[in-house]
């Protein structure tokens, strides 16, 4: 209880200086955590492990079944470390929060983030990326008894949709929708599903892969995506800043990958059962330019 | 690398940090109320009272505040349909209030309960020799003298709800700071150390003024033995 031991009455020069130094001392703390990011040499993933940063708990994308990973960001991830020379043993998968996945590169944790990753310009000013390896669109999922009420953002006006806290997602819902439109901001899309199958809400909406994969997960077709997206997210893979030859290595892999027909089988597997099929526009991506995604909202 | 300028221009982290203000405003009167009926509860003459207000102080005690606040969301709103408005902000903001009340209560009551401590023994029985029933010498003699010992925890306990009132997000109330602060990593991931900084020094600012005036309160309001 370090507050309790300073009295009011002894907070003198002393004390009042001391305060000023703490401050001081962390305003260099966080200077020098700024500085280290700040490397010039290309990086190259070197050792006898590669480190890839993934979400834990998108069902569908990338899931952790104690150990054993699964999803379509996890067969992206196989996909290209294996073309880097890696062995799916050699793998290592560590959790990247969506908030922490720069910070994670930056101080190399992880070689590379493939986590439902959409490549902006703010975030190109601190990481490279790769890709796109995929292009998805913001969307609703609903139930299935829904399906001739809502049919899009328009439809919602007056109804409750779930967003998980702090995304992207959830800013377009507050910026465009109808203003009738109520926002609960969970966690996780997990409990957004749970919010939906009782009918706490009537809409949940993020990017259509992801939704997708939640009805899939959920089994008995109860959910089902609208299918008219309205924004463009395209899904890079990050890697530090400055790895001009690794981008390339990476983006060789995704054109094989496409070309070989195994993109679209892994696609398929994800999200069986669902009938989704991803924007024919955009997908699968031909060219690997890491375009920016466009979130210019069109209902 | 965007400015502390240009974060605190483009977000509302006054409004954020307000948030929490009436997060914890509303809590520290429901669980100073709600506390001192536990503290009650815990010292009559009652077993079975006894025994609930130290099950129910124990358990919310031990309780992650976190767990709390999602069973609250999913299990009293989502599954039992359980609400306080339609008006899904109301609604939140008065879930993480009945979360953050009765989680600090349990706090609340074991601050007070160790001011009782500080207490003599005769004070009661010199309530009880004047002829003052249990409710009486509780709240005319030893109740008045057991807060003004207990304001160094109680303070401590104030601080750790102003705190803990971010974890109301896990209850969906999304314009508080935590919320704000993942927001604003979201979209300006080249200036995390800023966003940092901000939230950081915002509480900072907030509750060492808190740990100031506790400490000076304690000693003013110390009965002199």
């Amino acid at each position: 209880m370090p507050f309790q031991s300073v009295s009011l009455r002894s907070l003198g020069r002393s004390a009042r200086r001391r305060i000023v130094s703490a401050v001081l001392a962390l305003v260099c703390v966080a200077g020098s955590v700024m500085a280290s990011a700040c490397g010039n040499e290309d990086v190259q993933v070197t050792g006898p492990r590669i480190r890839i940063g993934v979400k834990f708990d998108q069902p569908g994308l990338s899931v952790d079944n104690g150990g054993q990973f699964s999803g379509f960001d996890i067969d992206v991830a196989r996909y290209v470390a294996n073309k880097l020379g890696y062995s799916p043993s050699q793998i290592q998968f560590k959790e990247a929060p969506s908030a922490q996945r720069e910070a994670l590169l930056q101080n190399g944790s992880v070689n590379m983030v493939i986590g439902t990753y959409s490549i902006t310009q703010d975030r190109k000013s601190v990481v490279d990326f790769a890709g796109p390896y995929f292009v998805a669109g913001q969307d609703l999922l609903i139930r299935r008894s829904d399906r001739s009420k809502i049919t899009g953002p328009r439809s919602l006006a007056g109804r409750k949709v779930c967003s998980v806290s702090g995304s992207t997602s959830a800013t377009t819902v507050k910026k465009y929708f109808p203003r009738s439109v109520q926002l609960m901001e969970l966690s996780g899309y997990a409990e957004c599903v749970t919010a939906l199958v009782s009918g706490a809400v009537d809409a949940v909406t993020t990017d259509d892969i992801i939704l997708a994969t939640l009805a899939s997960a959920k089994g008995d077709h109860s959910l089902m995506v609208v299918g008219h997206p309205f924004t463009k997210e395209t899904y890079g893979i990050g890697v530090r800043k400055d790895s001009p030859h690794l981008v390339a290595k990476i983006n060789e892999a995704l054109r094989e990958m496409i070309a070989s027909g195994e993109w679209k089988r892994d696609l398929d597997a994800a999200t069986k059962g669902t009938g989704f099929t991803p924007n024919k526009k955009w997908n699968p991506p031909t060219r690997m330019d890491a375009a920016v995604s466009d979130e210019r909202v069109r209902f | 690398m965007r400015s502390i300028g240009y974060l605190l221009t483009h977000y509302d982290v006054l409004g954020a940090f307000g948030v929490n203000l009436q997060l914890t405003a509303w809590s520290v009167l429901f669980s100073l109320v709600l506390g001192i009926i536990l503290v009650l509860l815990r010292i009559c003459p009652v077993r079975s009272l006894r025994l609930f207000a130290t099950g129910f102080v124990n358990l919310f005690q031990n309780l992650p505040l976190t767990i709390v606040m999602v069973f609250l969301l999913l299990g009293a709103f989502v599954q039992l349909r359980f609400q306080f408005s339609s008006n899904f902000s109301t609604n939140f903001f008065w879930f993480a209030v009945t979360g953050l009340s009765l989680y600090t209560s349990a706090f609340v009551c074991e601050s007070i309960r160790s001011g009782i401590n500080t207490v003599p023994l005769g004070q009661a029985e010199a309530a009880r020799s004047l002829g003052l029933g249990f409710f009486q010498s509780a709240t005319l003699v030893i109740l008045p003298q057991a807060v003004r010992g207990s304001v160094a925890p109680l303070g401590n306990t104030l601080i750790a709800l102003l705190k803990n009132s971010t974890v109301a997000s896990a209850a969906a109330v999304s314009t508080e700071t935590s919320s704000l602060m993942n927001t604003m990593i979201q979209y300006n991931a080249s200036s995390i150390v800023s966003v940092f900084l901000i939230f950081a020094l915002g509480y900072v600012i907030l509750i060492i003024p808190i740990g100031l005036l506790t400490t000076w309160l304690s000693n003013k309001l110390a009965v002199r033995r």
